[in-house]
């Protein structure tokens, strides 16, 4: 779906307010019914992100995290049946993943000797009853759970999703008689970047060759959609010319400017392609050397 | 000189003898004029002719192309040195020129400024006139002038003036040491003149501007030594302050030794200075700035023109010199050719010339005898390459012949010059209708050059009418001309890719020695096209700077290349880079050419051409730049000499420099085929036709690449010694030393001589004329660059247009043109065509004529010869701004356009954009291909092509020609036959039956060439690519078999049956027999091996058989379970609880998603099946609560009622894990404390349910009982509260049973035995 950058700006403007939780998902979609779930949710993720990143440095500040940790403490000796580092992360507006593993792994500093490895943190976020504390164990799952944009479960979605959107492009392109190369084969030979697909044969799209394609399972915003340009997409086109980008859950329209330089985007996979030689489309040979001999 | 111009004017001395003269090689340089008893020198000679002619002509100049192309001669360095001031208080050094004056201008070396009212013209409206290269003025000013009245025709008038002469010169002293007095010098001197030229002859002063003329060799004279002892009281206007040219009168003996050896390098004598030492700058190349102006005073007369010193005191001077020193044979330097200036408009002051421009008629030409010699002699140096650059002149008559004069008769009749009696002084070319009629002549005699002029130009000068009245008979050959002609610009088409693809062969990490160099230039290949993708968006905008933009990046590039080594691989894909963008002739051409792609694509590719001629016209080039432009690096070359600047890399540039050299050998090397040596026979012209087509776009190809590289190495080579100005004497000597010590990265002359020896010219002189111009300032002087350029210099001289020689006629126009445009660039000592000095050092070896060379066959065509020298196009520009009747100055050139030029041919639009589009997506095929896949195609399309060409020859035309024959016999059977009449009817008939050609071979193509591809390419190729470039090559081969088919099945057939039916006719037995030849059997190829198709690399799946794939997506149930989930953990509302039903349908999904691996992974699967565990927990411990179902109908197949609704979901988990694919469900998490110690927290139902769900686990073979029993004994060793864990052993006691196990108990019995102190509590 494309949403003009106006209406991007408008939804973003309104999830300011909102937590990372099921029940500001909720009212999210109540919000704007007439946008498909998962643009919001993505739209949402991209925002909440940013909103992060903005805060993040706040929030590890140890004495932030001190406090955090004492009320934490407090809290959940006074009401152990209670979601309080939920509440606590909906508070102070950081993500309850993000604030379960601070409060984790400041609470295994106390109790262990020294502090905890990174692995063993992550362990111990995918897996709570690995917690020694069960109480601690119970919040951290709440929090981990509860958390639509970040946390274990998340990324494997979010990982899961964009496989099958994977999957699904290299379906469409079966369908459709176009050969290609998937990432694994490029890796197998050595590429240096390689986009999901590269056409053996290259295609048109809506008049413009394509070379490339990438799927990306997220709505292209400004921002990501600059850092995917300069990572990815204008590296692939150093590397195999002007290609696809397909964003499965739609991207701002006015970002669809690079066309002519080679590289097109979609939220969708295309319905205009053309191929060489598609069957009966060939280059008749009569015509062009009528036009040669001419 | 001027004597032999005169007497051949005069009718004294026979044209013939002069042209014999001049077209003479062997017989010595010298003619010896008897009348006047002088030799003279061609190399002197000439200069002096075209600097008469373009003097002549300089008012009559004044329209048009006023561009820097007008002043070609002028554009010039800024002085340098100072000690020229004396001369450039003379207008004539007017432009930057004055220093150059000083060297360039030996003849008539500039004189004083003397005659400060024109001056002052001059420097009127526009600075730039008084810069131009010939004025009116100049001294040797044939024009105007001064000459001096009384002077009796003759030798006694010539030693008569040898007093005035005298009168005027400077007086040495000043010269030399007071150029700072300049200005009071210069208003003497002006003074002097005013009174001397009109007390004595009722003459204005005359001006001089040596600048822009040709000078000879005569010109010399000693350095400083040539001072003149006597000064003269006054200057006169001539530039005769070059002493050396003109010696003063009885000045006594100038030594000759001085005099030789600075002569041939410093020209001017007047001067210590070198001469070398002024920086040359090409016509047009800089914008002349104004050095210096001489005083001004307002002139003392009205004199319309000024009047130099006469001419014949020049001459005298100079005979005299002349014959001081007979025997140097040193010639002198200067060349800046220079077609007239707008010395015109000082004279015409404001008035828009295009207003008073008479309309020319041939009735009104004056002295057609002496135009008809002037031009005879003038042609005779052009077409004898006795002309530094034949375009250049070229140029000039076209300018000539576009003249806007503003002269008209009365001016005339009041001119001196009327009545001048020094038939050197008449003014030949002030008339527009003389210039006219001189520029016809000359461009009749010089048809055959002006004939390979672009389509347009000839349309243009056809549809002159200015040619047309003046000589018809031109005209309709011009039209003829223009019909014939093929010389058209056709564009290349775009190429949309402007990347280097990455090619695993030499990019991957094999090929670098370490991760880190592999990483490190992924980034510097990334940082590379940023960089070029923001030069493309903003170099064009004002006031943005490359270094300032780009620097630090490059920079920083550059250290992380030192520090990776990557620089091979850096300068590799630099370099690809550099030949994808610019080798094409769109590298050459301004950006602003740049044809709107969108426009251009929905023409299509056929239409490109069309399009972009018409856009041509219409985005005329508002300039005309004029034929000499300085090098540049035009369009996207820019970028990458910028690049090369900033980056300023040594590593870098030693490995381009090796890389440059290695392509540039090997180009240099290759083998271009002949056409098959024409027997007599013409049949064998068509296939030598195809073919040669073939190599001839090889050899354009190669050559323009060639052409770039060489370009880049000697930018390269050359850029350590770059400077912008030339250095001093001093330093550039002990520069020639240093330099001279050190190999150069190419042995230019060992190249040279190669190549000559090989006839190979064609191929290696346009590609070193490009290493060459970008030589610095002292790279001309270093022995291995000076031999070179002699060298080229001996070559041009050989490479006569009009001789029919063992090289081509437009190998040779390439040759003559590049030649020409290298000897005007800058850098190239302007000394170079008219001396000695460097073809001295070089000889031409034409000793061992090697069997076949390049140069006999004919590969240049006008495509390439317009793309190498895209100068030539400024013939069409003047011509069209003539047209449009304006300047090119005052606006753009107007021109009709004929609309049906515009107009699609029989094609649609959407075919067309179709077409295109198919184009493009071949040439992205090949992209990111390997090379050699594009190679094979290409090589197979030409041969299937060709193949299917001759098969037609051998079988279709064979039979056609045989049908014929039998229906001739049987014609001539019947009565009142004649064979004329049924030849012409059969061969209509065959021909037309001809036409099957194209069918035919169109089958042909599409069966052979998916064989031979098939072949060719490796075995592993996949199917899509193969059957890609199969397509692709069949469509190739048979564009090519049919195009030629299509232009030449109804010729060929024509002369095949023209022959048999000779032959017929002649032995009227027609079963000679003789006709069976040999068939041209194709041999088929063998049996085509299917390659072995490619394994499509597939991640396995391993669903059921028949998965349909139609399941829900891991995410989603992923994101279903994470619902119910982070409802299970709270917080919530009842509302939100789910009902059985619902959880029900969701393990369902969750099974069916199981069950089918297309979209799952490893991580999702596993992520899947933890989710379903953890539910499992939270839904035995209740912490997720199931709604009842509103009807127990719906729960029939559910145990109810006891039984909560839960224990049904609690068995389709233990079923789900039971399959095969969940055997990985993290089972262990049912026992850990968390979800224990939560089912122990909760009722009697739910330790039931938990149990229930063990013992589901237990008999599914979930679990064995061994494990079940590990797992509590692990619980029992945790410290659980002590309440929950006196529960936990109450209830596991009452498992006991369940589990039939003595061995749990026993394991039960252990738990209780280590825990004691829970044991005694009990």
């Amino acid at each position: 779906m494309k949403l003009s950058r106006a209406e991007y700006k408008e939804i973003a403007r309104w999830t300011e307010q909102l937590r990372p939780t099921r029940q500001c998902m909720k009212q999210l979609r109540e919000k704007f019914p007439n946008h498909s779930q998962s643009t919001l949710l993505s739209i949402f993720s991209l925002e909440y992100q940013k909103r992060t990143k903005r805060t993040i440095s706040r929030h590890h500040a140890p004495d932030a995290i001190e406090s955090y940790y004492k009320r934490y403490k407090s809290e959940a000796q006074t009401r152990p049946d209670d979601p309080v580092m939920l509440e606590l992360a909906n508070e102070v507006d950081l993500s309850p993943a993000l604030m379960a593993r601070l409060i984790l792994d400041r609470s295994l500093q106390d109790s262990d000797c020294g502090t905890p490895s990174k692995s063993v943190l992550n362990s111990m976020l995918k897996e709570p009853s690995l917690i020694p504390d069960p109480t601690l164990a119970k919040n951290v799952h709440q929090c981990t759970i509860n958390d639509c944009c970040y946390g274990p479960l998340v990324d494997c979605i979010k990982h899961a999703i964009g496989q099958e959107h994977e999957v699904l492009l290299r379906d469409k392109l079966k369908e459709k008689n176009m050969s290609f190369l998937d990432e694994t084969q490029l890796r197998t030979m050595g590429y240096d970047k390689t986009p999901d697909i590269i056409l053996e044969v290259p295609a048109a799209v809506e008049g413009h060759i394509v070379h490339w394609i990438e799927s990306k399972a997220s709505f292209g915003d400004d921002h990501s959609h600059r850092t995917y340009l300069n990572e990815q997409f204008w590296s692939y086109w150093n590397r195999f010319g002007p290609g696809l980008v397909i964003y499965w859950y739609g991207f701002i329209s006015e970002l669809d400017c690079q066309r002519d330089r080679g590289i097109l985007l979609k939220d969708s996979f295309p319905a205009d392609i053309v191929t060489l030689y598609q069957a009966g489309q060939a280059h008749t040979p009569s015509s062009s050397s009528a036009t040669a001999a001419r | 000189m001027a004597a032999l111009l005169e007497s051949v004017l005069l009718k004294k001395l026979d044209i013939n003898v002069v042209l014999d003269w001049l077209k003479n090689n062997d017989e010595g340089d010298k003619l010896s004029l008897n009348s006047v008893d002088v030799a003279i020198h061609k190399q002197e000679f000439i200069p002096f002719l075209l600097n008469f002619l373009r003097e002549q002509s300089s008012q009559a100049l004044t329209h048009g192309p006023a561009t820097p192309a007008k002043t070609p001669s002028r554009p010039r360095p800024p002085p340098q040195s100072h000690s020229f001031t004396e001369r450039r208080g003379a207008r004539s050094s007017g432009g930057g020129g004055g220093s150059r004056n000083a060297s360039r201008v030996q003849l008539f070396s500039p004189a004083p400024s003397v005659s400060p009212g024109h001056d002052a013209d001059a420097m009127g409206p526009s600075g730039s006139h008084c810069l131009s290269g010939v004025s009116a003025f100049s001294s040797p000013s044939f024009t105007t002038g001064w000459s001096p009245a009384s002077r009796a025709p003759g030798s006694d008038r010539r030693s008569a003036q040898r007093v005035s002469l005298g009168d005027f010169m400077l007086s040495p002293t000043e010269h030399q040491h007071s150029p700072n007095v300049q200005s009071q010098k210069a208003r003497k001197r002006s003074g002097g003149i005013a009174t001397g030229g009109q007390g004595r002859h009722g003459r204005g002063g005359g001006q001089s501007d040596d600048t822009g003329r040709w000078s000879g060799r005569g010109a010399a004279a000693g350095g400083s030594n040539a001072k003149i002892n006597e000064s003269p009281p006054t200057v006169a206007q001539l530039n005769f302050n070059n002493l050396e040219d003109f010696p003063p009168v009885g000045s006594s003996p100038i030594s000759p030794s001085s005099a030789k050896p600075s002569r041939r390098i410093n020209p001017t004598p007047v001067s210590t200075e070198r001469p070398h030492s002024k920086p040359k700058t090409c016509f047009t190349s800089t914008p002349f700035s104004k050095t210096s102006s001489p005083p001004i005073e307002a002139p003392d007369s009205s004199v319309v023109a000024g009047s130099p010193l006469s001419l014949q005191e020049e001459r005298e001077l100079l005979k005299r010199e002349k014959t001081k020193r007979a025997q140097h044979v040193c010639a002198p330097l200067p060349l800046d050719s220079i077609t007239p200036t707008k010395a015109g408009m000082r004279i015409g002051t404001k008035v828009t010339p295009e207003l008073l421009t008479p309309c020319p008629e041939p009735s009104k030409v004056t002295y057609c005898t002496e135009l008809d010699l002037l031009a005879e002699l003038y042609c005779t140096c052009i077409s004898e390459n006795l002309v530094p650059n034949i375009f250049l002149e070229l140029f000039f008559v076209v300018q000539l012949l576009t003249s806007r004069s503003t002269h008209s008769h009365e001016d005339e009749q009041n001119s001196s010059c009327a009545i001048n009696t020094d038939i050197l002084e008449r003014c030949f070319l002030r008339q527009v209708h003389n210039c006219v009629y001189f520029a016809v002549k000359v461009l009749e005699s010089q048809f055959s050059l002006v004939v390979h002029l672009d389509k347009c130009s000839l349309r243009l000068l056809a549809e002159n009418e200015r040619v047309a009245s003046f000589s018809p008979d031109l005209r309709d050959r011009l039209t003829q001309a223009q019909d014939k002609s093929t010389a058209k610009l056709s564009p290349s088409a775009s190429t949309f890719i402007h990347s280097v693809p990455f090619q695993p062969a030499t990019d991957n990490r094999s090929n670098f020695s370490n991760d880190k160099a592999f990483h490190t230039f992924k980034k510097q290949r990334d940082i590379f096209y940023e960089i070029l993708r923001e030069w493309e968006d903003f170099h064009k905008e004002p006031g943005w700077s490359f270094d300032a933009n780009l620097g630090n990046r490059i920079r920083g590039m550059m250290n992380q290349l030192n520090s990776a080594g990557n620089h091979s691989h850096f300068a590799r894909l630099f370099l690809k880079q550099l030949i994808q963008m610019c080798k094409g002739p769109r590298g050459n051409s301004s950006l602003g050419d740049t044809p709107d792609a969108d426009l251009l694509g929905m023409l299509g590719a056929d239409s490109l051409g069309r399009l972009k001629r018409l856009e041509e016209r219409l985005i005329q080039p508002q300039t005309v730049i004029g034929p000499c432009p300085p090098p540049s690096f035009a369009g996207h070359q820019e970028f990458f000499r910028d690049f090369l600047q900033t980056a300023s890399c040594c590593q870098l540039n030693q490995h381009l420099q090796d890389s440059l050299c290695q392509q540039l050998l090997q180009l240099d090397e290759v083998s271009i085929l002949s056409p098959p040596v024409s027997n007599g026979v013409e049949e064998e012209e068509e296939d030598g036709d195809m073919e040669h087509q073939d190599e001839k776009q090889r050899f354009s190809s190669v050559l323009l690449l060639a052409r770039l590289l060489a370009k880049f190495l000697g930018f390269i080579a050359f850029l350590p010694y770059q400077s912008s100005e030339k250095p001093s004497r001093e330093i550039q000597e002990t520069a020639i030393t240093l330099r001279s010590k050190s190999a150069p990265m190419l042995d230019v002359c060992a190249l040279l001589n190669n190549s000559i020896r090989r006839k190979r010219t064609i191929l290696t002189v346009p590609w070193l004329v490009e290493f060459l111009s970008m030589l610095d300032f002292v790279g001309p002087l270093i022995l291995c660059f000076r031999t070179v350029l002699g060298t080229l210099l001996l070559l041009y001289r050989r490479m006569l247009l009009g001789k029919c020689g063992e090289v081509c006629y437009l190998n040779k126009l390439l040759l003559v043109s590049v030649l020409g445009w290298l000897f005007q660039i800058p850098v190239i000592p302007e000394d170079i065509f008219f001396t000695s000095e460097f073809t001295e050092v070089a000889q031409i070896d034409t000793s061992s004529p090697s069997a076949t060379g390049l140069d006999g066959i004919p590969l240049v065509d006008h495509q390439l010869l317009y793309t190498c020298c895209p100068f030539i196009g400024e013939f069409r520009k003047l011509l069209a701004a003539f047209v449009s009747g304006s300047t090119a100055k005052s606006g753009g050139i107007i021109r009709k356009i004929t609309p049906t030029s515009a107009e699609p041919r029989n094609t649609t639009t959407a075919n067309r954009s179709k077409q295109k589009l198919q184009l493009d997506l071949e040439q992205a095929f090949f992209h990111n291909q390997p090379p050699s896949l594009r190679r094979t195609v290409e090589f197979v399309a030409e041969r299937v092509g060709s193949n299917a060409v001759k098969h037609m020859k051998a079988t279709l035309v064979r039979e056609l020609v045989e049908r014929g024959e039998k229906m001739l016999k049987d014609g001539l059977d019947s009565p009142n036959s004649s064979a004329t009449k049924l030849n012409d009817s059969i061969c209509a008939q065959l021909c037309e039956a001809g036409l099957e050609a194209l069918e035919r071979a169109t089958r042909f193509c599409s069966e052979k060439s998916p064989e031979a591809i098939r072949i060719l390419l490796p075995e592993e190729t996949s199917p899509a690519v193969l059957a890609t470039s199969e397509s692709i090559t069949k469509r190739l081969a048979t564009e090519k078999a049919c195009s030629w088919l299509a232009a030449n099945i109804t010729a060929l057939i024509r002369r095949e049956w023209k022959s048999k039916y000779d032959r017929v006719v002649k032995s009227l037995s027609p079963d000679s027999g003789e006709v069976d030849s040999a068939v041209d059997e194709l041999v088929t190829q063998g049996k085509v091996l299917t390659p072995k198709r490619k394994q499509t690399n597939e991640r396995v799946a391993t669903c059921p058989p028949h998965c349909t794939h139609s399941v829900p997506q891991p995410s989603d149930v992923m994101i279903e379970i994470k619902e119910w989930l982070s409802i299970a953990v709270g917080p919530r509302t009842d509302a939100e609880l789910p009902t059985v039903l619902q959880l029900s349908a969701l393990l369902n999904r969750v099974g069916e998603t199981l069950g089918c691996k297309k979209f799952s992974t490893a991580v999702s699967e596993q992520m899947l099946l933890n989710s379903t565990v953890l539910l499992a927990c939270k839904l035995v411990s209740s912490e997720l609560p199931v709604l009842p179902v509103p009807s127990s109908d719906l729960m029939a197949g559910l145990d109810s009622g006891s039984a909560p609704p839960v224990r049904a979901l609690l068995e389709r988990l233990g079923e789900l894990w039971e399959r095969d694919e969940c055997s990985s469900a993290p089972i262990h998490l049912l026992f850990s404390p968390l979800t224990v110690s939560a089912v122990l927290q909760a009722s009697d139902t739910q330790w039931n349910n938990y149990l229930f769900l063990v013992r589901k686990l237990v008999d599914g073979g979930i679990l064995s009982e061994e494990e079940v029993i590990a797992h509590w004994k692990k619980l029992t060793n945790l410290e659980l509260p002590g309440e929950l864990l006196e529960k936990f052993q109450l209830e596991s006691r009452r498992v006991k049973p369940l589990s039939q196990l003595s061995e749990l108990q026993s394991h039960m019995d252990m738990l209780q035995v280590s825990h004691q102190a829970v044991e005694g509590a009990t």
